[in-house]
């Protein structure tokens, strides 16, 4: 509690509301909810057939799979931009190959920003949705398979609806950790103005140069996690 | 016939014009074909002074817009090493320019583009009454410098050595504004960071002279990057940068000629 009331108290509220529409902070403000809202599409895409295996099947191996699927949740953020850069980097295992054939380029680019944020915020999206899957009756799933639905049919129209919940509850939690990347992000990305510096990394900038703006964009942030979560509550408790 | 005349002295003076203007062919491209935008990466201790240079070049060439990306040189030369994507490296010292062009990713041979001094920085006033080098390993006094492998830490290393001076900092910052900071917001006492630094603090820090015996002169090499998106930009913002406007700027911000 102490550190959020130092932020508000010492908060330069005369010149907030300029220090929010400089370019700089708008630019941080849009790419922030460009990168995390394209990592959280991007995670709904993966982590949900992801989570459906995890759910759904038995095969050996299986225990790694979610060993590794959880990782980058315990992982040190830096150490999983480390992990980007050598897969992905100028020199890396895939990189180099990616920039020779389809001149992609990944590091140090929106694209990287937003890869790095979908590596840490996957996992909070996949553990959640494997949960509500788990919890749905499978007799109800059988029973349109006895009437004569196709496997995807049962998937559309009898898990999915039941399972929307978990998938609305993990892509807000997958969303807030995408907001708040910073270790992968400024590992990976770099921290460009306008093309990665999402508002973590400016606020780290803006510490050394403009503390006062600093305080002020921390204060943004700390309003947007808070209004998420104070909505996501109530959803969040029916759930479970 | 008349008609005929004209026509002819018309033909002459074209071909005149047309003649006289391919008499001019040098290498320098029109203004025109220097637009885009490129990438700056510069050390941290070049942010003002290269902010005013930009709108200076951008003011000469109106297609044109410089991306700057301010950090530590040795974060700077890491960046590039991995693929970031510059067009020009102006870094704090050789040797991270020179870790660059090793690589391979250096297009030319770098100029020198300026030279700094060192200075002890502290709180406004000097409340600690901080004379010089020795005074930074007293009992009590918080300093803090700039990493080893950052071209301000090295420097400060340098001249700490020569004076016979033994400092541990309290931290190692990853660029010269982080000490700046610490020093600023209290939570050191000194710091050793640029004379260009400590007159960009303006009325939020003080400055302590370093003995000249001691001191050491930073020169700033910049080169272009293999591979940027933008050469003739940024070779057009080096030459800038190299040419008596551009180095007065940097003289404004308290630069020594190289």
């Amino acid at each position: 509690m102490l550190p959020l009331a130092g932020l508000v108290v010492r908060a330069p509220w005369g010149s907030a509301l300029t220090q929010l529409r400089s370019p700089d902070a708008l630019d941080a403000l849009r790419l922030s909810l460009v990168c995390s809202l394209s990592a959280t599409a991007l995670s709904i895409a993966l982590g949900v057939p992801l989570a459906w295996v995890q759910a759904r099947l038995t095969f050996p191996g299986q225990s790694l799979l979610r060993a590794l699927t959880t990782l980058p949740m315990v992982l040190p953020p830096v150490v999983g931009g480390v992990a980007l850069l050598l897969a992905f980097g100028r020199r890396g295992l895939l990189g180099g190959v990616l920039f020779d054939t389809f001149g992609v380029r990944l590091p140090f680019s929106t694209a990287g920003a937003i890869l790095a944020e979908t590596f840490v915020a996957l996992p909070f999206l996949v553990i959640t949705v494997e949960a509500g899957l788990r919890s749905v009756d499978v007799r109800l799933e059988e029973a349109a398979r006895t009437l004569g639905a196709r496997p995807w049919t049962v998937f559309r129209r009898v898990t999915l609806p039941l399972v929307a919940p978990s998938i609305f509850a993990g892509a807000v939690l997958c969303w807030s950790r995408a907001l708040g990347e910073f270790g992968a992000t400024i590992t990976f990305a770099g921290n460009f103005p306008g093309q990665t510096q999402t508002l973590p990394l400016a606020v780290y900038l803006l510490l050394e140069t403009n503390p006062d703006a600093a305080v002020v964009l921390s204060l943004l942030l700390v309003a947007v996690s808070l209004v998420v979560l104070v909505s996501l509550r109530d959803r969040y408790l029916r759930l479970t | 016939m008349r008609r005929l005349a004209l026509l002819a002295a018309a033909l002459v003076c074209a071909a005149c014009g047309a003649s006289s203007g391919s008499s001019g062919a040098t290498a320098t491209p029109s203004p025109g074909a220097i637009r885009g935008t490129f990438n700056v990466f510069a050390a941290t201790s070049l942010t003002a002074a290269f902010k005013d240079e930009a709108t200076a070049f951008m003011a000469k060439h109106p297609g044109v817009t410089v991306n700057f990306n301010f950090a530590g040189s040795s974060d700077l030369a890491t960046q590039i090493d991995q693929g970031a994507p510059a067009d020009v490296f102006a870094s704090a010292d050789a040797t991270n320019l020179n870790k660059v062009g090793q690589a391979g990713n250096l297009d030319g041979s770098p100029a020198t583009l300026a030279a700094n001094k060192l200075e002890i920085v502290v709180a406004p006033g000097n409340p600690k009454h901080i004379n010089g080098l020795p005074d930074l390993a007293r009992t009590g006094v918080v300093v803090v410098l700039c990493a080893p492998s950052v071209p301000c830490g090295n420097y400060a290393r340098q001249a700490l050595t020569k004076a016979g001076v033994d400092v541990i900092p309290r931290s190692d910052e990853q660029n010269v504004g982080g000490v700046l900071s610490k020093v600023e917001s209290g939570d050191a006492d000194a710091g050793i960071v640029y004379t260009t630094d400590v007159m960009a603090a303006g009325g939020k820090a003080s400055g302590v002279a370093i003995a000249d015996q001691d001191n050491v002169l930073a020169t700033y090499p910049i080169a272009k990057v293999k591979g940027g998106s933008n050469p003739i930009a940024a070779q057009a913002f080096i030459a800038f940068l190299l040419s008596a406007q551009g180095q007065a700027i940097l003289e404004h911000h308290g630069f020594i000629k190289p």
